[in-house]
């Protein structure tokens, strides 16, 4: 093979790598009308209490906002973890990446604590059409975040194994859009969830 | 809770009917392994079919899944007119209530989603990836797994004839009916299930497509010299990418207050059931478009050809379909006026509705100024057009009647809305895809369809189609109302209902007229070979290679210059080229798409019949699967220039 060929296939790679991204930031906008669904959903229904608690009653907002600094905080690790990726180092990576999914576990675990404990007062998803509406939002974004941990595993496991390989950098790249795109979710759901929630005119 | 969760021996059918049904799919599957052990043609089917990522085999097998659909779906169609032809008075012919409701659940399902949707998919993968001149779709294997996750569906809403029950919802199963209280059956999360596996599927393919177009178009090919097949599927995957995701979460929602008992759409507990009515609406406007507008891009192809003239009126073509992208987005509460929205609301619906018919009017006029002075010859494919042109224009008309809302209220629910729709669905969108099956067929197998057996299976579907609607419409204004299983002798409605089932036996027929024209065409291929690759004298680049296409399409990437490329490379004066070989790269064969849909599948199943542990094993299949594709960076092949070369010049000799 000739040296003109292999950096044509050079670019070819390159080319291949934008149209990855590019078809992933799709599907993230497939993702955001999803949201944009539950959100609809929450706004007709957060009214429909059916005699039970409404958002005014249940939202502990100190706790929201260390689970809203917790997220955002592991946004900012994943970032500073791609920019060791740009300067090759590998152990910058893994350990920001690590850093990342702890943050991304404690969120979901306080999460869950918020839930379990919502559950427990007897306001479970099953009590009104607000509160079937309020768990399915949050909690989607909770799968989202989950899949975002497993995936954040199995990307570790490939660099220690292959290293910083095309393919590696290529959906480590992925990951961080997927990651960033659930903070900004977050912070909708932050916003109209619990901050227009609690907010009494 | 038992190991098998709700499912039991209960779940086999017991009345004859739908035994009969069970049985002859059992005895059909059966038949076609028996053949291919006999043929020893199950390697073949492996090697060449099950685990292929090339997009003009995927094509294939979406057009033989649908084809098989169509069967089901006509069948159903059957055994409904045959029923309301019947039951009247006295009588209540051979269906009860509830397998009737059933019945026409299936129907609709099946002929929306598991026939127009593959047969649109089957098109697109076939078409789209020669006419931008290049070897691939974006992402091959993501499109193998849309395929395989579309024929889950597929397996699934069929076996709910042979393992428990269908819903009996209709076909979009609204709330309160479709909810655990009035359907406690397994039928409802057979629907869900169903969709929801095809959908993600289809939503998946959007993304495919719309990447393929946006980023891999022949060098020279600007989004202003696309042939105007390409800018309706551009089009169409706009809509899929904004509407399946409300399907996704809608049916997600359903299925939520069915399992876990949720509020969302009950009628107790602050659920809205007119929310999830106005979410399906809102994917299932744009859906309708989504299968129109590829439609529309096939006839954009067919009469510039068989007129041997260039579109006409191409700028206004494009715009016709963006304006109506957007507008199928601002039409939804048509279908149900009778909410009570307040006169505002449903007025500017109204209005809405009625503006959305302009650009529709534009590309029909088009098409007919394509055609005005042009040398038109009468193939199979423009007289699919022609027919399309005729019923699509009453269909029309009968919609912008009902797009009033006065109006609205007296139809609303009537058999002439039914007869509205089909004349659109049928007249329009299969029509279209039957024209685009006849157009392509020699460009995918290298041998045309025999045309006085397709222009026969044409005459029958037009006039049976004529035969079994125009009654409806009758029907529709003298206050009969869809979904009828029964109705008293005085209402004096037997007579429509005979001569409509008439009509729809016509259109069986016609369709085993088509079956007769793929067999025949097959045996005698010989006498119908294209061994040019410009089956008809065509203008884009899918005629530019040869027919069949090879692996790679293009030995060497065409450059475009015009719009009609092809016209244009046959027609300049310069002399061609010497080819210039270089590497390529085509994606590995695999079976992991398969198995990704095969779990998904099981998920299903296990999900309907609530076996937890089973549900679990199949989400943990998929994700293996997965991650297995996704740890291998090893997907590709590669030609190198000297191979191609080889194949090349063999192929051209």
């Amino acid at each position: 093979m000739s040296h003109t060929t292999i950096a044509e296939l050079a670019h070819e790679h390159q080319v291949a790598d934008d149209k990855t991204a590019f078809g992933f930031w799709v599907y993230l906008m497939t993702d955001c009308i999803l949201f944009a669904t539950l959100f609809a959903t929450y706004a007709v229904l957060h009214n429909n209490t059916y005699g039970g608690p409404s958002s005014h009653d249940i939202f502990d907002m100190p706790f929201v906002l260390r689970e809203t600094l917790v997220l955002l905080t592991s946004s900012f690790t994943c970032g500073l973890g791609m920019l060791a990726l740009h300067r090759g180092n590998k152990t910058g990576l893994k350990v920001w990446f690590t850093i990342t999914f702890l943050l991304g576990l404690t969120f979901l675990g306080m999460e869950l604590n918020e839930f379990h404990h919502l559950a427990t007062e007897g306001n479970s998803w099953r009590r009104s059409g607000f509160l079937s509406s309020y768990f399915t939002l949050v909690g989607t974004h909770g799968l989202h975040i989950a899949t975002g941990l497993l995936w954040t595993i199995v990307l570790m496991i490939q660099v220690s194994r292959q290293g910083l390989t095309r393919g590696i950098t290529r959906r480590l790249t992925l990951f961080s859009m997927f990651w960033h795109f659930l903070d900004i979710v977050w912070i909708f759901i932050f916003t109209i969830v619990y901050l227009m929630g609690v907010i009494t005119i | 809770m038992s190991l098998l969760g709700k499912l039991s021996l209960q779940a086999i059918p017991h009345d004859p009917i739908t035994l009969g049904g069970a049985v002859s799919m059992v005895v059909g599957v059966i038949g076609i392994m028996a053949a291919l052990t006999y043929f020893k043609k199950w390697k073949w089917l492996w090697r060449e079919w099950l685990t292929s990522v090339d997009p003009k085999k995927i094509g294939v097998m979406y057009i033989a899944v649908a084809t098989v659909m169509l069967l089901r779906g006509i069948g159903d169609a059957l055994l409904m007119r045959g029923q309301q032809a019947v039951s009247v008075g006295a009588s209540h012919g051979y269906l009860n209530s509830d397998h009737f409701q059933q019945i026409f659940s299936a129907h609709g399902t099946i002929m929306i989603f598991f026939v127009a949707m593959g047969f649109m998919f089957g098109l697109i993968n076939l078409i789209v990836p020669l006419q931008i001149g290049n070897r691939d779709v974006a992402f091959p294997f993501l499109n193998a797994a849309s395929f395989w996750l579309f024929a889950s569906g597929m397996v699934l809403i069929n076996l709910s004839l042979m393992v428990g029950e269908f819903s009996a919802a209709g076909w979009l199963a609204y709330p309160p009916l479709s909810e655990l209280k009035y359907s406690p059956g397994v039928g409802v999360d057979y629907w869900i299930w169903a969709l929801q596996i095809g959908g993600v599927g289809s939503l998946l393919s959007g993304v495919n497509f719309l990447v393929t177009i946006l980023k891999m178009r022949a060098p020279g090919m600007t989004l202003m010299k696309m042939p105007v097949f390409l800018w309706s599927v551009l089009g169409a995957m706009v809509l899929v990418i904004f509407a399946f995701p409300i399907l996704t979460a809608t049916l997600a929602l359903l299925f939520l207050d069915r399992s876990l008992g949720m509020h969302f759409f009950t009628s107790d507990f602050g659920g809205n059931p007119m929310m999830y009515v106005n979410l399906i609406w809102a994917w299932g406007h744009p859906e309708v478009y989504i299968l129109i507008l590829p439609a529309f891009g096939i006839f954009s192809e067919v009469v510039p050809t068989f007129s041997r003239k260039r579109l006409f009126g191409y700028t206004s073509m494009v715009w016709a379909i963006w304006a109506i992208v957007f507008l199928s987005f601002i039409v939804w509460l048509h279908h149900f006026f009778t909410m009570g929205a307040g006169a505002d609301v449903n007025a500017f619906f109204g209005i809405m509705t009625m503006i959305i018919s302009i650009p529709t009017g534009v590309k029909v006029f088009n098409w007919l100024f394509t055609m005005y002075r042009g040398r038109i010859s009468f193939t199979t494919p423009m007289l699919w057009f022609l027919g399309f042109v005729c019923t699509f224009t009453i269909g029309g008309m009968a919609g912008v009647l009902m797009a009033l809302p006065p109006a609205d209220f007296q139809l609303h629910n009537s058999l002439f809305l039914v007869a509205h729709f089909h004349t659109m669905i049928v007249g329009g969108v299969l029509f279209g895809y039957f024209a685009g099956v006849s157009y392509w067929f020699p460009k995918v197998f290298g041998f045309k369809l025999n045309e006085p057996l397709g222009k026969i299976a044409f005459w029958f579907w037009t006039i049976g189609f004529a035969v079994a609607f125009i009654p409806l419409y009758i029907l529709g204004l003298m206050g009969a109302t869809r979904r009828l299983d029964h109705y008293d002798a005085s209402m004096g409605w037997q007579w429509l209902f005979i001569i409509a089932a008439v009509g729809v036996a016509l259109v069986f027929v016609g369709i085993s007229f088509q079956i007769l024209q793929l067999i025949v065409s097959i045996v005698q291929r010989k006498h119908n070979l294209d061994t040019t690759g410009d089956a008809w004298g065509g203008r884009t680049l899918e005629w530019a290679t040869t027919s069949p296409p090879p692996l790679y399409n293009f030995a060497v990437i065409p450059e475009v210059h015009e719009r009609d490329a092809f016209w244009e490379m046959k027609h300049s004066k310069t002399a061609a080229k010497k080819p210039i070989y270089e590497d390529i790269e085509m994606p590995k064969n695999t079976p992991l798409a398969m198995y990704i849909a095969a779990c998904a599948f099981i998920f299903g199943f296990a999900t309907i019949w609530h076996i937890l542990w089973l549900a679990v094993l199949g989400l943990l299949g998929v994700i293996t699967c997965i991650i297995i594709r996704v740890s291998d960076d090893n997907t590709e092949y590669v030609i190198t220039a000297a191979e191609l070369q080889k194949m090349d010049e063999a192929a051209k000799a």
